[in-house]
């Protein structure tokens, strides 16, 4: 780093960026161009300060700007918060499975990767809960008037909680990075900081455990809304335990498809075959269990709950102008039933497209059962005079959705180039 | 007797009783309802989704065509559940993250304090009347209009949710006046919501249903030709507003039924 900086006369300013960048990079890796690479970071930037201007329209003029109205109270914003927190679970889970119940040689290829994913799936949805609110500046009021009946309190103090505990054991990883591991200070801290990895992750599994289930309690004490509502153990329904099973389930899938992505993009084999069997069979399993599961709470609900609230499926299903039963065989055959079968069957799994296709009907899977349980819950008339509603976001809505998928791929793109994310590409036996 | 006992006020379980066959659809409850309430209407109401009308008149018919065709209007205010067991749980109340709504076991309303709530909504998506309402825009009154608003009302501002309150205020109200007169004890009558005053047809009855004096008492107990009924009971959200019909086909509407089931009444 001296010797860039000594010589940045000798270089001029495009000479010093260029030195800088690939001072920061960690060494033997091969990285795309500077310009190729600005050039990307160019127009996920310019996706990214869209979503930020359709934002700041919110915050301004207020919740008019969105396609939401009196019978959909919850709508886009708050799927895609379901929906990012379900495929962020790779995270809580593959520490779970790596600190927890020590499966230490064949996650450590994949851990750093996975708590980025879950990093940047937590502070997207605190941004969309932020956004969401009618009245952002008395956001701190759930923390302050906290009402411990309510399960979005819950998910309120898991979340930030969690999301804490998230960029704790994603500091190291910018601090690992070549210049900065150069000072000592930062090296020891380091060093510190994976002594203590293990708490924060069981720290972590604990409260997403907890804000998981409540995230699914939020849909399932709705005893007003039939096609939400469902009976349960003590004071939780049963979707509280559906949504945590289903956040294993699929989050792992997720981290796997985005590294399948990111090896497509960079031609780089970024984590070891043994690492994604091991994780592909795990998700089968949780994923095939869970499926089982939803499929008995399907019957159990259809057949006693709702009939007990005067419906019948085809009140749910058969009457509105999108929801048809295909949207359950959807959500059960082709993103539950069909992606397990294939990550449970080794031939299957060891093809490498079969492979790519399940993990993204898995993650189309869990996106729809999201979507079910806010947008359709609230589709449906309960009063039987009522019709049914129809909802179409505004492109506010879609920008600010969008908006965490543009930060997301700067983050993502910004710790490939500069941090050690895979143990593998930087050729380190040992991992952390 | 205690001193607390003394000067405790008695729970009532304030509630409205509404005959359909009375109803004519006037919506002059609606109108009142809006006027005392501070109720804001915007220049442009045509998006519908978007409006707020505390006291909501349904309309809705048999189906048939003439000359069996027949309409019902069916007025909508909160239904101040109760909530399963009867202790609270109305469906809004406990998911509300800081308490800005809450069940008064004094009065049995479920009331809304605009200043504590910050527009999470999640109430509305638990209530199956939808009878919570989102301030999606600034509230803006006509020029002059700040004259004839009602000082005993808080005006909501954007981003918070709001609902029919029974007219609290008239309660706080005649609280005052009752304890200003040495009493503990309101009569009936003298806590009145402004669509109880205002329905021309007396379609609608106001009062404590738990009280034999009131005649909510009377009218909510289901006799020979008079039948009684509550928006979606299977629910359990237990409703403090009940209905009365000869007709059965708007008892039907009222509730979702499975495989034909018969009505109650």
């Amino acid at each position: 780093m001296e010797a860039v900086l000594d010589n940045r006369e000798k270089r001029g300013l495009a000479g010093t960026i260029l030195a800088w960048d690939e001072a920061l990079q960690p060494k033997g890796v091969t990285r795309a161009p500077l310009w190729k690479f600005t050039l990307w970071m160019g127009f996920w930037g310019v996706v990214a300060l869209w979503g930020v201007y359709a934002a700041a329209l919110c915050w301004i003029f207020g919740l008019n700007q969105t396609g939401m109205n009196d019978y959909y109270g919850f709508a886009l914003w708050i799927w895609a918060d379901l929906a990012v927190i379900a495929l962020g679970g790779g995270a809580f889970f593959t520490g779970f499975l790596k600190y927890v119940l020590g499966h230490e040689k064949p996650l450590k290829y994949i851990v750093n990767y996975a708590v980025l994913i879950g990093f940047i799936c937590y502070s997207s949805a605190l941004l969309i809960l932020a956004i969401d609110i009618g009245q952002p500046l008395r956001g701190w009021f759930i923390f302050w008037h906290a009402n411990v009946h309510s399960m979005l309190t819950e998910v309120a103090f898991c979340l930030s909680c969690y999301f804490i505990v998230l960029t704790i054991e994603y500091f190291p990883n910018i601090l690992e990075n070549r210049v900065l591991s150069k000072v000592p200070f930062f090296r020891n801290l380091v060093k510190n900081f994976h002594g203590s990895m293990a708490v924060f992750a069981a720290t972590g599994v604990f409260l997403s455990f907890f804000h998981q289930g409540s995230l699914g309690g939020l849909a399932g004490v709705l005893y007003g809304r039939p096609f939400a509502a469902r009976e349960g153990v003590f004071i939780w329904p049963w979707t509280f335990f559906l949504f945590t099973w289903s956040a294993a389930a699929y989050g792992p899938c997720f981290t796997m498809l985005l590294t399948r992505i990111i090896e497509a993009v960079t031609k780089k084999k970024l984590v070891p075959d043994e690492t994604m069997r091991f994780l592909a069979k795990v998700s089968g399993w949780m994923m095939g269990t869970y499926i089982i599961a939803k499929i008995i709470d399907t019957v159990y609900w259809a057949q006693v709950t709702a009939p007990g609230a005067g419906f019948s499926l085809s009140d749910f299903y058969a009457s509105g102008p999108f929801y048809g039963y295909w949207f359950l065989a959807l959500e059960i055959v082709i993103g539950g039933i069909i992606p397990a079968a294939v990550l449970l069957i080794p031939k299957a799994r060891e093809n490498r497209a079969i492979f790519t296709l399940a993990l993204v009907l898995a993650v189309m899977g869990v996106c729809v059962n999201r979507w079910a349980m806010v947008v359709q819950t609230n589709a449906i008339p309960v009063l039987s005079f009522d019709k049914w509603a129809m909802y179409v976001p505004t492109w506010q809505e879609i920008a600010t959705t969008i908006l965490p998928v543009a930060y997301g791929v700067l983050l993502v793109s910004l710790s490939h180039r500069y941090l050690p994310l895979f143990p593998l590409e930087v050729g380190e036996k040992d991992g952390h | 007797m205690s001193e607390a006992e003394k000067t405790s006020v008695r729970h009532r379980r304030y509630g409205m009783v509404i005959d359909l066959d009375k109803c004519t659809g006037c919506g002059s409850c609606m109108v009142a309802c809006m006027a005392e309430n501070n109720v804001t209407a915007r220049p442009d109401e045509t998006d519908k989704k978007k409006s707020i009308t505390w006291m909501r008149v349904y309309s809705f018919d048999n189906g048939k065509g003439f000359p069996e065709a027949r309409t019902c209007f069916l007025p909508r205010p909160c239904m101040h559940c109760a909530g399963k067991g009867g202790h609270g749980h109305s469906p809004c109340v406990s998911v509300c993250p800081a308490v800005a709504t809450d069940y008064s076991a004094e009065t049995g309303i479920v009331s809304q304090i605009p200043t504590r709530c910050f527009g999470c909504r999640y109430c509305m998506a638990a209530c199956p009347y939808h009878a919570r309402y989102f301030n999606w825009f600034d509230p803006v009154y006509p020029k002059g209009m700040e004259k004839m608003l009602n000082p005993d009302v808080s005006l909501r501002m954007r981003g918070v949710v709001e609902k029919c309150s029974f007219c609290f205020h008239r309660y706080q109200k005649a609280m005052d006046k009752a304890f200003y007169e040495k009493r503990k004890e309101l009569e009936e009558g003298e806590y009145q919501t402004a669509c109880t005053q205002s329905c021309p047809s007396g379609a609608i009855a106001f009062g404590d249903l738990d009280d034999p004096k009131h005649a909510v008492y009377r009218l909510r107990q289901p006799v020979k030709g008079l039948y009684v009924f509550r928006l979606l009971e299977r629910l359990g959200t237990e409703p403090k507003v009940y209905y009365t019909t000869r007709h059965e086909w708007i008892r039907k509407a009222a509730d979702r039924t499975v495989n034909d089931e018969k009505t109650a009444g």
